[in-house]
């Protein structure tokens, strides 16, 4: 009871308030920025409008610089729960195709890291060749690439899941190599000297050493590799023309100044990175605990 | 057979060349030549074939046996590159006619090039620079061998131009319209990423110093920036697009928005990195708050703020990409990636994405240069 109430003074009760006064920032923000353009409307419309109804008017835009808080969660709420999941408006349709990409290219990019950590880890002509090209690739802005990706694979004929997944695959396998050859090379010099001892052979300490102690680096880069191939899938979605997927519909509002719809479609994204995170998360710690790790 | 050191990777290639040698014709071009040996058909490789084979074999061999590794590696390096460079020069003009043995003999100098690298990885030199020089070399091999492998195999089989240019092709288009691109890296680079980077970071560092000090802020703010990183943050660029106009000041606001928060997290834990020993030191001292920030908490925290701005260099230059993918005036590396993309000049593409590349690390090694001056006691950069 006495932890409960600690951490509700020293976790809830902060972030609660900061999130409050951003929504406050927020709601004078939807004023100051939609002001003018109400202004502008009612000159036109000859209305001249009291201050209280000046500033209803700002938070009731169809079309807002910046919309209020309530009316993109009115947005998100009515195109997430009361259309039809096959509905083309439906952001669960939506952020379903962005999010099949997504794994798919995450499990792709978390294999293909994998792999190519245990490469460099066995073998040294990997790891002095190969190793300076990766940890110098994360310095380059790789979704430059994503457009040519999907233009040149459509030109072949492959579309749909397939080359966004493959954007995924590229940003993903990045942290997971990295991290998992952090992973692979964390047992100590007395560790592998034991296994040494007890004629273990490179097999043998590969699965029963290395592996288990690469577990807590796999999922740690995991859910970096996550929040990225989600980005990848919503980047790949761009140069497709707005057909479907959170990335699309971020370009269709864009097109259309749709204001309220591209708010709703960010929501979106941001639910579907936390989810990411948060199962990949849970992933690690169950497995940890299977594993027989100790609570921190 | 004291004298002899047989590796797979020769002894395959020795196979590789044997194979090759069987079955005949290098090229369709060849074939023709070969089945009319009274009319004159140009074919490619009519001197050098039997060099290259020679070349392939001979190094192969040599490298068998037992030598000091660095002439081996002498030896391997010129066999292979010599053969992969006759290989491509020859194709020149006969493109996409290539068969089997083109390729057979591709795959054997490449394993030559991979003998070659093992044998330098596995050398231990003495001195300093010969360890650095090797550090350098055995990437700048394999490096050089992703380029060859590129250019022979989209050349020999006639890759569609749309599809994978050639790196000479697409080198011969950098160097052809470095205006343009120059004119791209000064409105996506010296003004959106700079700007945004700059103050992004700036902010990030302020907000993480008050955040510091207060520690309701902190407990507040560090879960929300915790969330944040995680988020698909780039889907501002419309909104930021909308606010901001299609010029630069959109994607440095896009740039400032992503490079926010890496440095705010990262700052604030780099601020208690500080142990507790040398915060009661500077108390002992009768120090103020200022004074063990400015001398002992912030030198403290150096290498976890250079840690964010090198995070952030790459963001700031994938966020200012991005947004110009939402609209721009008619200059920008984002802009001309997705404009000519469309037009099916992918030569161009490759260009700008050379570019990028090339900016992406020159910005990175920067920085690494910065925090080296900067954090020249931490073991990390001591290699103690």
């Amino acid at each position: 009871m006495d932890s409960a109430m600690d951490s509700l003074r020293s976790k809830f009760l902060p972030v609660t308030s900061i999130l409050a006064g951003i929504v406050v920032i927020w709601y004078v923000g939807v004023f100051f920025m939609n002001a003018p353009f109400q202004r502008d409307l009612d000159r036109r419309a000859g209305v001249t409008s009291s201050f209280s109804e000046l500033v209803a008017k700002t938070m009731s835009q169809p079309k807002p610089t910046l919309p209020a808080p309530h009316q993109v969660a009115q947005n998100f709420f009515e195109n997430t729960f009361l259309r039809k999941i096959t509905s083309n408006r439906s952001l669960v349709y939506h952020a379903w195709v962005t999010l099949s990409s997504t794994l798919l290219g995450f499990a792709m990019g978390t294999v293909l890291g994998i792999v190519i950590a245990v490469g460099i880890v066995h073998v040294t002509t990997l790891d002095r060749s190969l190793m300076p090209w990766i940890i110098a690739s994360q310095t380059i802005p790789i979704l430059a690439v994503a457009p040519m990706i999907i233009v040149v694979l459509a030109a072949v004929g492959i579309t749909g899941l397939i080359p966004k997944a493959l954007i995924s695959t590229y940003l993903s396998f990045f942290p997971v190599a990295v991290g998992m050859v952090k992973g692979l090379r964390s047992p100590e010099l007395m560790n592998l000297d034991l296994m040494h001892t007890y004629n273990a052979s490179r097999a043998q300490t590969f699965w029963k050493l290395r592996v288990p102690a690469s577990v807590p680096y796999l999922f740690a880069s995991m859910k970096v590799a996550v929040a990225a191939s989600l980005v990848g899938a919503i980047v790949g979605e761009l140069p497709t023309g707005a057909v479907a997927g959170i990335g699309a519909k971020l370009l269709a509002g864009a097109y259309y100044s749709q204001t309220i719809d591209i708010w709703s479609a960010l929501v979106a994204g941001s639910v579907v990175a936390a989810l990411l995170v948060v199962v990949v998360g849970l992933a690690g710690r169950i497995v940890d605990r299977a594993m027989g790790g100790r609570p921190v | 057979m004291n004298w002899l050191k047989p590796s797979w990777q020769t002894g395959l290639a020795i196979l590789l060349v044997v194979a090759a040698v069987a079955l005949g014709a290098m090229t369709t071009a060849e074939t023709d030549a070969l089945a009319n040996p009274t009319t004159t058909i140009a074919y490619p490789y009519p001197g050098t074939k039997s060099l290259m084979f020679g070349l392939v074999a001979l190094a192969a061999i040599i490298s068998t046996l037992r030598l000091p590794a660095l002439i081996e590696a002498l030896v391997l390096f010129v066999g292979a590159h010599l053969a992969a460079w006759l290989l491509i020069h020859g194709i020149g003009g006969f493109e996409g006619t290539a068969k089997a043995p083109y390729f057979i003999i591709l795959a054997a100098a490449w394993l030559l090039a991979w003998r070659c690298v093992a044998v330098l990885s596995s050398m231990r030199p003495a001195s300093l620079w010969a360890a650095r020089a090797l550090r350098v070399l055995v990437p700048t091999i394999f490096g050089a061998w992703i380029l060859i492998l590129w250019e022979a195999i989209t050349r020999g089989a006639g890759i569609p131009f749309i599809l994978l240019p050639p790196p000479s092709a697409i080198g011969a288009r950098l160097v052809n319209s470095l205006p343009v691109l120059a004119a791209d890296v000064n409105q996506t680079i010296f003004k959106a990423v700079i700007v945004g980077y700059v103050l992004g970071c700036a902010a990030g560092f302020i907000v993480a110093v008050l955040a510091d000090r207060f520690l309701f802020l902190r407990r507040g703010l560090m879960p929300i920036g915790n969330m944040v990183s995680a988020l698909p943050i780039i889907g501002v660029a419309p909104i930021m697009v909308m606010w901001f106009g299609f010029d630069w000041q959109s994607k440095a606001a896009v740039v400032i928005i992503m490079t926010f928060f890496p440095m705010l997290v990262n700052t604030v834990a780099g601020l208690a990195a500080s142990g507790h020993m040398e915060r009661d030191l500077m108390r002992t001292y009768a120090s103020n708050y200022w004074q063990t920030l400015w001398k002992l908490r912030l030198p403290a925290a150096a290498p976890f703020i250079f840690n964010a701005l090198k995070i952030n260099s790459t963001l700031a230059l994938i966020g200012a990409i991005v947004a110009e993918f939402f609209g721009t005036p008619v200059v920008g590396m984002g802009f001309r990636i997705s404009t000519e993309v469309g037009r099916m000049n992918i030569d161009m593409v490759w260009a700008e994405i050379a570019v990028a590349a090339f900016a992406g690390s020159v910005f990175y090694g920067v920085i690494a240069l910065c925090e080296r001056a900067a954090t020249f006691w931490h073991p990390s950069v001591r290699g103690g």
